[in-house]
């Protein structure tokens, strides 16, 4: 076999275009003209055309489902393989009808380049744009268009002519420099494996040639390093006690012995070595290539956080981002609900704080709006609940995309363009420091919670003056350590003379944000020594709450609200209503920590 | 990186993305070479270990080499190994060609009932014992969430339109046109109570890449897979009455490759052994849509 020994490159390529366009009928005529098809598919499609009375189509090669073929349009992506000398292509059919938006982002979100295909007869519709603006959304820069049907407008030049000059100049308002134009006619063969007769006209590539010409994506290994944690591993079967920090590398080279920052934690460690099954030790991992590695001085880490390298440009962290969106669900998009948000393997709650345009992506009409619509493209601003750790847009696109989850459903999909101010930042700057330099104790917070049995906690107890919270607290701690916990209850007092006697001015309320800050940072430390500590407040606020868990791990805070009414506009984990005697309500607190896993629950 | 190591990349990210996200997680090895590949990418996954037990489904009419094979490897690798199956069906000999089914009854019952039932625990799950090495039935009866399955887009047309993270609902029934988006390394990863997810590693994968995989990483498969000296091999593995052995001598990895590479087989397709696809255009669409891998 005669064949160049230098391996073949991959590449995605997706058909886009308008319902009908002709995209799977073009895709089948390549295939079944290169010979790339199995023996006997076009004959036994071709058969069962017969014996259904339908005329044969290519597009039949694609369209594989039964509705698909009774229906005659593209419901689905379909991807199928193909091959020139050059490389190995994936090659992804797309549906064009509006209603099936999804599956052709879906489709086109995979590929590295794109053919986008224009019916000569019908000319430039509404998806023929929409599809392009999703293109650049997406980010897919390498497109070529593919006048098709020329058959049906007897090879005209002219009308070949104006399709490209309209759809180019659409194509230059959204930045989107096209390859090439194509005349083609999918159902004759023309332009597509072999050159038209029909067309002396046209000088240019073929399909088939013009695939060839896409360039590969670079794998981006100069950007900085960044890594969303996908997991941590400690598999203790048969003796095995690494414990492993396992992802995809998003950008950039990690080394054996670089020292790693966690966002938006701000942890840091060293890269003590390179994990890999049946592969020899290695010390380098790049872009794109799945890693595990182990670090010299444990820390807590987990799912979600982006792993940096120290000294390389730092992500963004906040609770505020600026982003443009699409929107695929079929309730619109709303102010005031709670969606998720992911950004890499973060997942946060996040609510819609407000649109700042909407616009039509099949005519680029900007519109103010109160509400983002199902196929509306929007700029507007997320809160999420906590802080996340991502890039803009400009800087790297893997490290800035999203998708929002509506009730299970990924229904939208956006690029983070600015990173917004938020309450908390002051907090976090310090907190990042904070993690910095932190001196690690050489006793793992899972040796501690295994010592004391119990896991450390927050538990703030909170609601209006005269609910009995200190009562609560005192005897809280008192049952706590009667069971043999390690166990303390923190009065506002011991830390307001104390540790904020330079910042306390008596009977008035000022410095609330940095009392917090303090009491937060104190609660931080007796935390890291193992303990369940209790502190109660008046009236907690939701913010306040928020900028605790900007200092505290938010998956050790325990809040609690006593008294009927929750007169502020926090969100209690648990809501103590009624209670005759103070007892009933620590045993509350006590099942809830139970139940919690916090300390142990007898059976 | 090369063709395989970014397919090895993707699949070693789709199992870590379904580990994080699903409590109860089984994968399915079906003991052919697709999903002995995807059993060898979770070691990859994660670092040696296969952190959730294997389900095989055995129709009791597996080419007796396939339940070998599948034992033997459980044992050496320490596999939380279960298999399930319809034992209703077999007493009623619901089957074929010996019972009262046609082949796509039996699939139906042996295979898509059997897996249903075993995924969802109404029907009994027989677990290794690895002190015993005899198989016992299982006390958890937990239905699983998430199910690891080694499909390929390229095998067959609906294949090709399944998606990396694919909801069924409370009947196991696959809504082939409306299918969630899936976009950017992000999956669907939520699902409402009563629904499960099917998790696709291996759908970017060709029946080529799967055999050099198998070669770079010296993956042991079964025999069948190769020719013993009669002149035929298996080239996809399934029910004896069902499946046909194809003319071919090739007797290594290196002869089945270069066969599917140039020679004899570049233009076939891999299931025209198997003949329940035969019945009924779209069999296999049908099939799946009610809960067939």
């Amino acid at each position: 076999m005669i064949e160049t020994t230098r391996e073949k490159e991959d590449m995605n390529l997706v058909f886009v275009g308008h319902v009908d366009h002709g995209k799977s009928t073009i895709i089948g005529r390549m295939l079944a003209d290169t010979g790339s098809l199995p023996d006997g598919k076009l004959e036994q499609v071709k058969e069962n055309c017969k014996r259904n009375a339908k005329p044969f189509e290519y597009a039949f090669l694609m369209d594989a489902l039964k509705d698909e073929q009774s229906q005659g349009i593209t419901i689905d992506s379909a991807r199928c393989f193909f091959q020139t000398p050059k490389r190995n292509y994936i090659i992804i059919d797309t549906p064009g009808h509006i209603e099936f938006l999804k599956n052709m982002v879906t489709g086109a979100s995979r590929a590295e380049a794109a053919v986008l295909v224009i019916d000569a007869n019908e000319g430039v519709r509404e998806n023929s744009r929409r599809h392009g603006y999703m293109l650049s959304m997406l980010g897919i820069k390498q497109v070529a268009v593919l006048v098709n049907k020329m058959d049906l407008v007897d090879y005209n030049r002219e009308v070949f002519e104006e399709i490209v000059k309209e759809y180019t100049d659409f194509l230059e308002k959204i930045n989107i420099d096209p390859e090439t134009f194509i005349p083609v006619s999918g159902m004759n063969g023309d332009n597509v494996v072999s050159r038209s007769n029909e067309m002396p006209w046209y000088k240019g590539r073929t399909v088939l040639e013009e695939l060839d010409q896409f360039k590969t994506e670079k794998i981006p290994e100069e950007k900085p390093f960044r890594m969303s944690v996908q997991d941590v591993y400690k598999f203790t079967k048969d003796g095995d006690n690494r414990r492993i920090i396992a992802g995809t590398i998003d950008t950039g080279v990690i080394q054996q012995g670089d020292t790693v920052v966690f966002f938006p934690s701000g942890k840091k460690s060293r890269v003590k070595s390179i994990e890999e099954f049946n592969k020899p030790i290695q010390s380098v991992k790049k872009a794109s290539e799945h890693v595990g590695f182990t670090l010299d001085e444990q820390i807590y880490v987990r799912r979600g956080e982006i792993a940096t390298i120290n000294g390389q440009p730092k992500p963004k962290v906040s609770t505020r981002i600026k982003a443009n969106i699409f929107w695929l669900g079929r309730k619109p998009m709303i102010k005031g609900k709670e969606y998720f948000i992911k950004v890499g393997t973060q997942k946060v709650r996040a609510r819609l704080e407000r649109i700042h345009m909407v616009l039509d992506a099949s005519t680029l009409v900007k519109r103010e709006k109160n509400q983002v619509d199902r196929h509306d493209v929007a700029e507007i601003t997320l809160k999420m609940e906590k802080a996340i750790a991502f890039d803009l847009a400009e800087q790297s696109n893997k490290t800035s995309r999203f998708v929002l989850i509506d009730d299970y459903e990924i229904t939208g999909g956006g690029i983070i363009t600015a990173s917004q101010e938020d309450q908390q930042a002051w907090v976090r700057d310090k907190v990042l420091v904070r993690n910095y330099k932190w001196i690690k104790s050489a006793i793992s917070k899972d040796r501690r919670a295994e010592k004391y049995s119990q896991k450390a906690s927050l538990i703030l107890i909170t609601g209006e003056k005269g609910a009995k919270r200190k009562e609560i607290a005192k005897d809280l701690e008192q049952t706590l350590f009667d069971d043999g916990k390690f166990v303390y209850y923190l009065g506002i007092g011991n830390i307001l003379y104390g540790v904020d006697a330079d910042i306390k001015e008596e009977g008035k309320d000022t410095n609330r944000k940095e009392h917090l800050r303090r009491m937060a940072e104190v609660a931080h430390i007796m935390l890291d020594s193992g303990t369940i500590l209790i502190i109660t407040a008046v009236q907690l606020l939701e913010a306040d709450v928020e900028t605790i868990k900007a200092i505290v791990d938010e998956e050790l805070i325990e809040t609690v609200w006593v008294g009927s009414d929750i007169s502020t506009d926090i969100k209690p984990d648990l809501h103590i209503t009624e209670f005759n005697e103070i007892r009933e309500a620590t045993q509350i607190i006590k099942s809830r920590l139970q139940e919690k896993g916090v300390i142990f629950k007898p059976f | 990186m090369d063709h395989i190591e970014r397919l090895e990349a993707r699949s070693v990210h789709v199992f870590r993305e379904a580990y994080a996200n699903f409590k109860n997680m089984c994968m399915l090895w079906s003991i052919g070479k697709d999903s002995t590949v995807l059993l060898w990418l979770a070691r990859k996954a994660f670092f040696g270990h296969v952190p959730f037990p294997l389900v095989h489904i055995d129709t009791n009419y597996k080419i007796p080499e396939m339940i070998e094979y599948r034992d033997k490897l459980a044992k050496k690798w320490k596999l939380d190994m279960i298999y399930g199956q319809n034992e209703e069906a077999l007493e009623n000999k619901q089957t074929f060609p010996e019972g009262n089914a046609t082949r796509i009854e039996c699939c139906r019952l042996l295979k898509t009932t059997a897996l249903r039932n075993t995924l969802n625990g109404r029907g009994k799950r027989y677990r290794l014992n690895h002190d015993t090495g005899e198989y016992q039935v299982d006390r958890n009866r937990e239905p699983y969430t998430g199910v690891i399955v080694g499909v390929r887009a390229d095998e067959e047309g609906s294949r090709s339109k399944e998606r990396y993270f694919s909801p069924r609902d409370t009947e196991n029934l696959w809504d082939i046109g409306d299918q969630p988006p899936e976009f950017w390394n992000q999956y669907k990863t939520d699902f409402a109570p009563g629904t499960h997810l099917r998790i696709h590693p291996l759908l970017d994968w060709t029946e080529l890449d799967i055999w050099k995989y198998i070669k770079r990483e010296n993956i042991p498969t079964v025999s069948l897979y190769y020719d013993q000296g009669n002149g035929k091999r298996y080239r996809s593995l399934g029910c004896y009455p069902c499946t046909f052995p194809i003319d071919s001598t090739a007797k290594t990895v290196d002869e089945v490759i270069e066969e599917l590479e140039s020679g004899l087989l570049k233009n076939i397709a891999e299931r025209s052994g198997r003949a329940q696809d035969k019945e009924d255009g779209g069999g296999l669409e049908e099939l799946r849509k009610n809960g067939y891998m």
